[in-house]
């Protein structure tokens, strides 16, 4: 019994994680390779969570919806939709240093997540959209369909990891890398900055909408409470920093690691006395940013620092 | 090849170019000099697309390029290096020079994902190109090495190897001899001398060492207070009264020209 419970602990710890290392990996090409500072990544993870709950559950009146897609319909439209999303924002801050990016980016966040909470004829409001499918409802039930999810995830995590490794070690990603460390020289040397930005921003929001759906089917339930910035926003950056901007296992590292130590500190500060468990979440908050400073004293780049690609082209 | 029609640049109350008017001679290797202060770095930053400027235009190979961006005048064959070098600091040297070439098959997105076959043969000459230049400016040691941990005048180097990897037509050489040792420079002056030659490379020059100017260049263009304030052989110039005047103020140091 006890190990049947540590091992569901364990499933839905790395289901998180797996959504956590989608959102570390989108964030790695927007900051790490693009050097394009997302302080919303909240925002657009809700973009593609609604979008996903919205276009698979079955009619319910009380939001739009009815469409009774399959999951990976709606996925795709989650990646459509917060892709568009990104793009809107890129046209109009792209060109904004990465501080005043930032800036914007909170604030497009906080729309967004005001548009979730008002717009009840979209999302239900704050009473939030329920009964969102997950995928292969058919032939599992239960906490099987945990399992299911688990191995759902991990395939597209798979597949990010390798279509961002691609990017990366690829003149895109150099050239990339190249105007986020020089946006001067990288123009004078032919680069169109704007457009690698745009191409950049969109994919990165792309991925975070895909995480964002992949959330909605894994609680079957979503409410605007989801695009918490703390819980995204704020974790996914301290990820990224602990595992190693620039590196997609760093990201994927970051994102297991954090994820884990957030998790387990949870079943300590639960059993605190119940005027400090309400703080629970600010004393956890903390202990991460404690953390992050000593990861980084160590390890100035994060644990898996950004390292120079292979040249690839066929030898022969 | 290139000719700034009055051009003025305006930084705040202060005007860096006031009216200048010059041409850069199509083939030739054309020495830009002038005090400190006089507007060189910035006319420079003018012809690249980097300042825009606040009245005059800029003309490159007789095209009117006053409107376009910096990465359309690379397009159309401008090159530059840097004063103050502009590296990418995280790139290792040899994708310093790599990055700087063109790569329009590398850089379309889809491709890099699904269709990684339709780059390799562009970015195996890209690899080739940055290879040789890394052996002509004599960087082989530190090839693999992140470009922000290079010394000021390896710097200037991967500025120059930069500026060569796309092929330009005409380059601009902002004090490139600044922190480079003596025995390199002579090469280095050998190598645009035969760059020039061979392949009908244009260059303009800022540098202050007149005697490695006389040595490049067959024409020099004298800004003084944001403007051209006479042009000819680096022999004529040097006796112009206004152009001693203008350095030093008077005759003092006359010898040194
Ligand atoms: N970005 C800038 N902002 C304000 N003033 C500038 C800027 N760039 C250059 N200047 C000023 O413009 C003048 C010309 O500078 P510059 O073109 O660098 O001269 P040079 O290269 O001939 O030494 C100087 O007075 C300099 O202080
Ligand atoms: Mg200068």
């Amino acid at each position: 019994m006890e190990l049947t419970g540590l091992f569901f602990y364990i499933v839905s710890l790395l289901i998180l994680g797996g959504i956590y290392a989608l959102l570390c990996l989108a964030l790695n090409v927007q900051w790490g390779m693009g050097g394009l500072f997302n302080a919303g990544i909240a925002g657009f993870y809700g973009v593609g969570a609604y979008t996903s709950a919205i276009l698979t559950t079955a009619a319910s009146g009380r939001h739009l919806g009815g469409f009774s897609m399959p999951v990976p319909m709606g996925l795709v439209g989650a990646a459509i939709v917060a892709g568009v999303t990104g793009w809107a924002v890129a046209r109009i801050c792209v060109r904004l240093k990465s501080d005043y990016l930032a800036m914007a980016s909170i604030g497009i966040a906080e729309i967004l997540r005001l548009v979730f909470v008002n717009e009840s004829w979209l999302t239900n409001g704050s009473l939030g959209v329920s009964r969102i499918p997950r995928p292969f409802a058919d032939f599992t039930t239960g906490r099987m369909s945990d399992v299911a999810f688990l191995g759902f995830v991990w395939v597209i995590v798979l597949l990010v990891y390798v279509a961002t490794t691609r990017l990366y070690d690829s003149p895109w990603g150099r050239s990339l890398r190249a105007i986020r460390d020089n946006e001067t020289s990288a123009s004078a040397a032919g680069k169109n900055v704007e457009k690698f930005r745009v191409q950049t921003f969109v994919i990165g929001c792309a991925v975070m909408g895909i995480a964002g759906g992949l959330s909605a089917h894994y609680f079957r339930f979503l409410s605007p409470t989801a695009t918490d910035p703390l819980l995204t926003t704020f974790l996914v950056w301290v990820m990224l920093m602990a595992g190693g901007s620039g590196n997609n296992r760093g990201a994927i590292l970051g994102a297991l690691s954090i994820w884990t130590i957030w998790s387990v500190t949870e079943i300590f500060t639960n059993r605190l006395p119940p005027e400090w468990a309400t703080r629970s979440s600010f004393i956890r908050m903390l202990l991460v940013g404690l953390l992050l400073q000593v990861v980084l004293q160590r390890f100035r780049a994060g644990l898996l620092p950004e390292k120079s690609p292979p040249v690839r082209f066929r030898k022969d | 090849m290139i000719r700034l029609d009055e051009i003025c640049v305006d930084f705040g109350g202060l005007r860096a170019v006031d009216h200048a008017s010059f041409e850069i001679g199509a083939g030739r290797i054309t020495g830009l000099i002038g005090p400190n202060g006089a507007g060189k770095t910035t006319a420079f930053n003018v012809i690249a697309g980097a300042i825009w400027p606040s009245s005059g235009r800029v003309f490159f190979d007789g095209r009117d390029v006053t409107a376009l961006k910096p990465y359309q005048r690379a397009e159309a064959g401008l090159a530059r290096t840097f004063q103050i070098p502009h590296e990418f600091a995280q790139l290792s040297v040899l994708e310093n020079l790599m990055a700087s070439a063109s790569a329009p098959r590398g850089e379309n997105v889809l491709n890099v994902i699904f269709r990684r076959g339709r780059y390799s043969a562009e970015e195996r000459a890209i690899y080739e190109t940055a290879r040789e230049t890394v052996r002509l400016l004599e960087l082989e040691h530190v090839i693999d090495e992140k470009a922000g941990n290079l010394s000021g005048g390896q710097k200037k180097l991967v500025e120059l190897g930069r500026a060569l990897m796309r092929d330009p037509k005409i380059i601009l050489l902002d004090e490139i001899g600044a922190g480079i040792n003596r025995t390199l420079l002579g090469k280095l002056a050998d190598k645009i001398l035969m760059l020039n030659a061979e392949r009908g490379l244009t260059f303009c020059l800022i540098e202050h060492d007149l005697d490695y100017v006389s040595k490049l260049c067959d024409h020099v263009l004298v800004m003084a207070q944001g403007s051209l304030l006479t042009e000819g052989t680096v022999d004529a110039v040097r006796q112009d009264e206004r152009v001693i005047e203008a350095y030093f103020g008077g005759g003092k140091y006359e010898a040194q020209l």
